[in-house]
């Protein structure tokens, strides 16, 4: 069985779909985070395969800032949110709507 | 012996300059004497520029000082210079002199004053302002001193500023002399745009006034008119004479100098300087300046017949006087407009001085209806305020005779309506003058009677007394040395200032051959003969005399009942009428402005911008709800929009 690049780019939107679903469907910060992660990491996934079928090394290269864009981005986040959830325990995100217009 | 030019303005400066900086510590008296020193300095200075512009022949006799080029701009090229010819030097000659008399006087009369200073510092401010006007070479540096006199006078009016009245009325000056200074600036524009220069007279022959032939008679009228208008606001003629009459609420001693000697003749000054222009004009322009002018004399003398404060007399009597002169520079008399202007600086300032002295004793009463018999009191005031009121009465052979007999014959020559007018306002002018010699020096003392309540009249600005305190009389006490001075000397120049321009033998008209040089070209030359002169003086004397008859009878032996109409005291209510045509026009314009335009339109705009914005803002807050995963939702649902738009743009 071959498989092609369209397998990867499936994979891929599936990874990203679950991601974006479970971003709005749940209400657990650090689930919501991991959702983040899938999405982003189903992008990178995009990525690899096009840089491998179009012969293009930059693709694998944006992975790595994405990594470590991500890496970054949990860093902080991660922090904020377990400053959160130590303050007000068991807390969902949409209790922290303070930014209410 | 020309050369001393410069120091005749420069004193008066310099003594500002130190007041400014000095003032506060010289005090009381010596910033009095220095200011005094200062003017009588200049007087030194004039005196030798005369004797110097004296030692040249007629046709020499107009000097130019170039003293620092100002405005090079483009075409335009102002130099800071002065004019010296027989019509500046007779200005600054007494202009320094009768100056120098009231700045002594001053020392006297604003004893005790918290201001004493400052006083002086606009005093010589104003004299330096004064010089500049009369001695400078061009419109523009005659217009600086134009705004200089007008800035002190406005200053010295209201110089006790912590009283409302005084306040309102140096206001009242400022602005109705704006109105005169629209014109002179708008002649001075169209004197530059249609010759190019603003120079009086140039060493190079570029001067303006020497090129007056080529203007076209519609640009020459109406460059004259501009400047007549300039010179009625400045010298208080119709229609903008309001202010003067109420600048009587600054210090006496200012009613002197500027509102009646110097500063107000300023535009008389004006019209005479550039007299080739009104050669230029259409005949109906001079027509015009001596109607205005007799119009003023006749108004202003009826009005003056009723009135109670002994300065308001006096300042209407001044507004009539500048009329008279007026009515000379129409008739093409300038000599004898300059004459009158000398002769009644002399008695006017007399009188003014005479009347601060009688306020002074009376402890700031100025009422006439509760003076009298003053000249019990005050027999050295009383003396020379007598020979005052003789020579403003033309009563032979005082100085007023000489120059009023002098404007009456030219108006006769001119017009035999004009003559008649003026004749009718001698006879006034002999009657109020002698109404308040009467009221004041004559009769029963009556400072301690009461005064019937009808004080309802009066004009929109009313006065109160010099030094503004409450009136407690003891009895009136004559003046300090510093007052009585200047008195006497006024009072001798007034009985013999005449002696300047005596038109009995051509050898004795001082004044007219002195001033040949300068108003020659356009002067009106007598055609009467003997016969027909000697008539008219008899004529004038008479009607004076009538004047003073009709008021013996009236205030001293009272046989006849007092005319004082009301309407007459409150000036035929012109003013009330110009505050209500002109100032409630502009208030409602204003209104208008401000309820209609500026509420409804320009806030409308304003405050409907900041209403829309808001209720937009209203209704996008409820798209931030605050959920995560409504926003992730935009995101997304932005993200397939996009999507969907670049792939249909593709077309797949």
């Amino acid at each position: 069985m071959d498989v092609g690049a369209s397998w990867y780019l499936v994979l891929a939107a599936m990874i990203f779909a679950i991601g974006a679903l479970g971003l709005m469907v749940r209400r657990n910060p650090l689930v919501m985070f991991m959702c983040i992660e899938l999405m982003l990491n189903a992008v990178n996934l995009t990525f690899v395969t096009f840089s491998r079928e179009l012969n293009d090394i930059g693709g694998q290269v944006i992975v790595f800032f994405v990594l470590v864009v991500a890496a970054a981005e949990v860093t902080v986040g991660l922090g904020i949110i377990v400053a959160i959830l130590r303050r007000r325990p068991g807390i969902t995100a949409d209790d922290v709507s303070a930014l209410k217009g | 012996m020309l050369s001393a030019v410069w120091l005749i303005p420069a004193l008066p400066l310099a003594g500002a300059v130190l007041l400014l900086l000095f003032g506060r510590r010289l005090g009381e008296p010596w910033a009095g004497w220095l200011a005094t020193l200062m003017v009588a300095g200049s007087f030194a200075a004039s005196v030798v520029t005369y004797l110097g512009l004296a030692d040249r022949s007629g046709d020499d006799r107009r000097v130019l000082f170039r003293l620092w080029e100002w405005l090079p701009v483009g075409s335009l090229h102002l130099d800071v210079g002065f004019l010296v010819d027989p019509l500046s030097v007779t200005m600054i000659l007494f202009v320094t002199g009768v100056g120098a008399l009231i700045h002594l006087y001053s020392v006297g009369y604003m004893h005790g004053d918290p201001g004493f200073h400052r006083f002086f510092l606009y005093l010589n401010l104003f004299a330096f302002s004064m010089l500049m006007l009369v001695l400078g070479d061009n419109l523009v540096v005659t217009f600086l001193g134009w705004e200089g006199v007008g800035a002190c006078s406005y200053l010295l009016i209201s110089f006790w500023f912590d009283k409302m009245p005084n306040a309102v009325a140096g206001k009242k000056a400022f602005v109705t002399n704006r109105v005169g200074d629209w014109g002179y600036m708008l002649g001075t524009f169209l004197v530059f745009s249609s010759l190019g220069s603003l120079t009086y007279y140039a060493k190079d022959g570029s001067g303006f006034l020497e090129h007056v032939d080529s203007l076209p008679m519609v640009t020459a009228t109406g460059i004259a008119l501009l400047l007549f208008v300039g010179a009625c606001g400045k010298s208080a003629q119709l229609p903008l004479y309001v202010w003067l009459p109420d600048a009587m609420a600054g210090p006496t001693p200012v009613s002197a100098l500027i509102h009646a000697a110097t500063m107000v003749t300023s535009g008389v000054y004006l019209m005479v300087r550039v007299s080739p222009v009104l050669g230029a004009a259409h005949a109906w322009v001079p027509d015009l300046i001596a109607w205005v002018g007799a119009a003023t004399a006749m108004f202003a003398a009826t009005v003056a017949v009723s009135q109670r404060d002994i300065k308001k007399v006096l300042a209407y009597s001044t507004v009539s006087q500048l009329g008279y002169m007026f009515l000379a520079v129409g008739s093409g008399a300038y000599v004898a407009a300059i004459f009158h202007m000398v002769t009644h600086a002399f008695f006017k300032a007399l009188l003014f001085l005479g009347s601060g002295s009688v306020i002074h004793g009376m402890h700031d009463e100025q009422d006439m209806r509760r003076m009298g018999a003053l000249r019990k009191f005050m027999p050295i005031t009383a003396a020379t305020f007598i020979i005052g009121w003789l020579a403003i009465a033309g009563v032979p052979p005082f100085a007023g005779f000489w120059s009023k007999d002098e404007i009456l014959l030219n108006a006769w020559e001119t017009n035999k309506a004009l003559w008649f007018i003026g004749l009718v306002t001698a006879l006034l002018t002999a009657y109020y003058m002698s109404r308040q010699v009467f009221m004041v020096f004559f009769g029963s003392p009556r400072w301690n009677d009461p005064i019937e309540a009808d004080d309802a009249a009066g004009s929109v600005v009313d006065m109160v007394g010099d030094h503004g305190g409450s009136v407690a009389h003891g009895d009136p006490h004559e003046a300090p040395w510093t007052m009585l001075t200047p008195l006497v000397v006024l009072a001798g120049l007034a009985l013999v200032g005449g002696a300047v321009n005596l038109p009995v033998v051509n050898r004795f008209e001082f004044l007219a051959h002195w001033l040949e040089p300068v108003v020659g070209h356009g002067e009106h030359h007598g055609t009467s003969t003997t016969g027909t002169k000697i008539t008219l003086a008899v004529i004038a004397t008479i009607a004076g005399l009538v004047g003073i008859a009709v008021a013996v009878a009236v205030y001293v032996q009272r046989r006849i009942k007092a005319v004082e109409p009301d309407i007459l005291l409150r000036a035929y209510d012109y003013d009330r009428v110009l505050a209500k045509v002109v100032g409630r026009g502009g208030e409602d314009v204003a209104e208008l402005t401000a309820t209609v335009i500026d509420k409804g339109g320009i806030d409308g705009i304003v405050n409907g911008v900041g209403s829309l914005v808001q209720a937009a803002g209203q209704r996008l807050r409820t798209v931030q709800t605050g959920y995560v995963r409504n926003y992730a939702l935009g995101i997304a649902g932005g993200a397939v929009v996009t999507l969907a738009w670049f792939l249909l743009r593709t077309g797949f």
